[in-house]
């Protein structure tokens, strides 16, 4: 970290990198800016984690820009050049069964993708953040009983008990999404937990119950911001499992409805044409395949940055 | 003991290890009787939200008021939910989960005949995977930062990656559609099957009984695309945590004094360090067969391999609640048991682990 200085570059940058770095933070925001700003220049020097990153920010544009970029309509029948090859016809990565352009659909799909993996990292930590920060906090039988309750969904494999669940609520993208916050939940409940029990013993923790702080306001403002980090890199290792998962449930006709541009019930859909028309069914694949690479990528980037404990390198 | 009255200070008395055996094994079956009896209550409560009327579904649609109550109350469905529960408890113990209604038969029984084949293809897969995986988990470890280090980061990055299902139908245009050096989905040619008697319900096995091998070469061309797909995701997994505790122990002192013993650094890498890393490595293997076990699903469907995934997605789609429900209390229960498996090996064999 070190700061030079240098008479040619812009002096306003050159301060706020020097404020940034500064060994002597003046406020608890500088202190915590110049924190991210030290983990943000050790994740530039991964080049892989900025790979990573780089594809997922293309994949955000691609969301948001879908209808601008796309180059044809994603639900638009075409039975006259159905399953064209890619590059043939206009159509980049070929067509489907139904003459739908694959590069559109694939698209669109990123949407739901997005979606669904914002969900279910949004929807697992949270429900594990509770089920752990009150099982830690709190002990004794609510403790014993909410752990058996991981231990038991932790030991339920994951894909079956989401079809299980799937099932009972019926196919459709959000079950799909509840389906797999239920599988997911559990991990995070369990680190969590530990964290608590790291935190419960601490001085100031008992400073603020001198001061009349109770159980809820020493959960949601005092333990609550300690655990996030460690939720925050588990959630990004997940991230491409969850993916696969989501993925893994459209295949089987099981998420995402047809005519939805859902990757995996793309790939359950160009199945009965693997052997003649390769494309319509290893397109949406090599899309899943990237971005869940990316998110890998990306995951291991910040646990290296972000948990110095495991940088094992 | 009685003699020996002086015990030194700082040494505490150790109880006799056959007692903490029993204590740790008795505990490790409490912890195993609860989680299968959560697992059981889970799968019951998931059978009852189902929006499918089980009632209806033997009694069919046009069924008069009377015959349908007659159907309810022989369900068991009037009762309280707690005591459907405990019947529910009851049948599954006793190894009956009802009749399916896809195949007409008792579910118990259509189980038993799926299993082998999903066992025969994650046996097959955990044995290959193990095989390449431990060997590139330590080379990878011992010669750190080589190119075999990194081919064995890419390779398990990409399996983390890789949807199964695709990568399935990946495999099967390109070695079976484009180069046929393997068989297609299923198990067996047709004109193989029923040839060689079933007795472990795994043809590999049971066409090695019957001394056909034209019969086990058509079988090993059949499992061979599917098995070495799983293998690669057990691969990916076993590599990983190989390189990582093997790395542990190369920095320990003891792989120094065996190196300036003299030792040949083969002796000290495969005998001493990975010996050291035998008890993890083994929770490891165990771990990562349940989840082929469990990965099978999406394996099965694509390569039409009649397993127990392929019997459980099957039911799903067709509604078929018994079937359902019977598939995933048995794949939660070899989970749960590979999961305690796994536990009790480290609780005996690894004297830190009290």
């Amino acid at each position: 970290m070190s700061s030079t200085p240098s008479t040619t570059k812009n002096t306003q940058v050159q301060s706020w990198r020097e404020w940034l770095n500064s060994d002597t933070p003046t406020s608890r925001r500088q202190a915590k800016l110049s924190a991210w700003y030290r983990a943000w220049l050790a994740l530039r020097s991964n080049p892989m984690a900025m790979f990573g990153l780089l594809i997922l920010a293309a994949l955000v544009f691609i969301a948001l820009f879908a209808p601008v970029l796309a180059p044809h309509d994603p639900f638009e029948q075409n039975l006259a050049a159905r399953l064209t090859p890619p590059g043939e016809g206009g159509y980049i990565l070929g067509s489907d069964s139904l003459g739908r352009d694959i590069l559109s659909r694939l698209m669109y799909g990123s949407r739901i993708t997005l979606y669904i993996v914002a969900l279910v990292a949004l929807m697992a930590p949270i429900v594990g953040l509770l089920v752990g920060t009150a099982a830690g906090y709190i002990g004794g039988w609510l403790d014993v009983v909410l752990m058996r309750l991981t231990d038991i969904f932790l030991a339920f494999p994951r894909l079956v008990l989401a079809l299980a669940f799937v099932s009972a609520l019926g196919a459709g993208i959000e079950n799909a999404v509840l389906a797999i916050v239920l599988t997911a939940w559990p991990p995070y409940a369990r680190i969590a937990r530990a964290e608590t029990l790291t935190i419960r013993g601490a001085d100031y923790i008992h400073a603020i119950k001198l001061q009349g702080a109770g159980t809820m306001r020493v959960i949601t403002r005092h333990i609550w911001p300690l655990c996030i980090s460690s939720l925050i890199i588990r959630v990004t290792l997940d991230m491409a499992g969850i993916i696969l998962t989501a993925a893994g449930l459209g295949f089987l006709g099981l998420g995402a409805q047809p005519p939805s541009p859902e990757w995996g019930a793309m790939i359950s859909a160009g199945r009965k044409f693997i052997l003649d028309h390769w494309w319509v069914a290893t397109m949406p694949g090599l899309a899943i395949f990237t971005v869940s690479l990316a998110f890998n990528l990306l995951g291991d980037g910040l646990r290296d940055v972000l948990d110095p404990k495991k940088n094992t390198k | 003991m009685a003699t020996t009255t002086t015990i030194e200070p700082g040494k505490r008395r150790r109880k006799p290890p056959l007692f903490s055996w029993i204590k740790g094994i008795s505990q490790v079956l409490f912890t195993v009787l609860v989680t299968m009896v959560g697992l059981l209550f889970v799968t019951f409560i998931i059978g009852r939200v189902m929006p499918i009327d089980p009632v209806l579904s033997i009694v069919g649609e046009s069924a008069t008021n009377d015959v349908y109550e007659a159907a309810y109350r022989e369900l068991g469905l009037d009762k309280p939910l707690f005591m459907q529960f405990l019947i529910f408890l009851g049948d599954v113990f006793r190894g009956d989960f009802g009749e399916s209604l896809l195949t007409a038969r008792p579910v118990s029984e259509d189980l038993i005949r799926v299993f082998p084949a999903t066992l025969e293809l994650a046996t097959v897969g955990t044995i290959i995977g193990v095989l390449l995986g431990v060997p590139l988990g330590v080379i990878a470890a011992v010669k750190q930062g080589s190119w075999i280090d990194h081919l064995a980061r890419v390779v398990a990055l990409i399996g983390y990656s890789m949807p199964v299902f695709w990568i399935g139908l990946i495999g099967l245009l390109v070695f079976y559609g484009m180069l046929g050096w393997v068989g297609g989905p299923g198990r067996l040619d047709i004109f193989y099957v029923d040839v060689v008697p079933s007795v472990t319900g795994m043809i590999l096995v049971d066409s090695l009984l019957a001394g056909d091998m034209v019969v086990f070469k058509n079988a090993v061309s059949h499992i061979i695309l599917p098995a070495g797909l799983l293998a690669y995701y057990s691969l990916a997994y076993i590599s990983r945590m190989t390189r990582s505790f093997m790395l542990e122990q190369l920095d320990q002192e003891y792989i120094t004094t065996a190196r300036v013993k003299g030792l040949s650094e083969n002796a000290v890498i495969w005998r001493h360090a990975l010996g050291n890393v035998k008890v993890p490595l083994i929770t490891v293997i165990a771990l990562s067969y349940a989840g082929l076990l469990e990965g099978s699903v999406l394996t099965e469907t694509i390569f039409a391999w009649p397993g127990i995934g392929l019997y459980i997605t099957t039911a799903l789609l067709s509604a078929d609640m018994n079937a359902v429900l019977g598939g995933t209390v048995v794949v939660g229960l070899v989970f749960v048991c590979l999961n305690i498996f796994s536990d009790l090996l480290y609780k005996i064999f690894d004297p830190r682990a009290k």
